[in-house]
């Protein structure tokens, strides 16, 4: 479990995930689209997701794409919520998304 | 083929077989897939059906049987909302790494704005957590956490 939370203490690598939850299955090139980041850069940290399981990747004809793998994360939330609680946690987080929800 | 719409990885410390075991029999699944039990005799063409006592469980077709490496099936959704969607595809790649079993699912053909879609999103995660937990431990995820199944 260290190189999970190892994996995710950085912004750029929590940003890819990001990125992967926003659309799941991206190759290398759609990943660095619209990154201030090297792509040598990108690649590092993918390996270091991928090497977290936070990453997995799907050969799909020549193309590798990437995806977003929460099962660590699902580990994670498991070992310290309680069923009772999951749904006032659900309650507390819209209530801040709401409240934090700048008007447009 | 289209891409797949999800693709979950986890190391279990298991064997394939046992793993095998944990994906295709009903005794196993009823245990860490939330009381959902799987009967079929995983022949290529065969039905297979997740039952449960009072719910409405997924059910298909088996695709690819490969003790103890690969299985695919067809998904029939649970709900009859989802059922309309028609079947969606699961397969399990099951690959040895030293002295940890490598799980990958794949699960394809999916509507992406459909209710089968929003489901999966949650239940593979929580069903691939309480395998792990089945098959390292003996025991699935606490009862007091476990929920809906997928």
């Amino acid at each position: 479990m260290d190189d999970v939370f190892k994996a995710l203490a950085d912004a750029s690598r929590r940003s890819l995930l990001d990125r992967l939850h926003a659309r799941n299955g991206q190759t290398l090139n759609e990943l660095c689209e619209g990154l201030a980041m090297t792509r040598q850069a990108v690649t590092k940290h993918l390996a270091i997701l991928e090497a977290a399981n936070l990453v997995t990747t799907f050969r799909h004809g020549r193309e590798k794409l990437h995806y977003l793998n929460p099962v660590p994360i699902h580990q994670i939330g498991e070992r310290w919520i309680k069923k009772f609680e999951r749904g006032k946690l659900a309650a507390l987080s819209e209530l801040k998304r709401q409240l934090e929800k700048r008007d447009e | 083929m289209s891409k797949p719409e999800f693709v979950y990885t986890t190391y279990i410390e298991t064997t394939p077989e046992k793993l095998w075991h944990a994906l295709t029999d009903g005794d196993f699944t009823e245990r860490y897939w939330f009381g959902h039990r799987v009967a079929s005799n995983w022949k290529v063409g065969s039905p297979y059906r997740f039952t449960h006592p009072g719910k409405s469980s997924p059910e298909g077709k088996v695709l690819v049987s490969e003790p103890p490496k690969k299985l695919a099936y067809t998904w029939n959704g649970c709900s009859d909302e989802t059922k309309r969607e028609g079947p969606s595809r699961v397969t399990f790649d099951i690959e040895p790494r030293g002295n940890v079993v490598k799980l990958t699912v794949t699960h394809d053909n999916l509507d992406e704005g459909g209710k089968t879609f929003r489901g999966i999103s949650e239940g593979w995660p929580m069903v691939l957590a309480s395998l792990k937990s089945f098959l390292e431990t003996g025991r699935p995820m606490p009862a007091e956490i476990q929920s809906h199944a997928a």
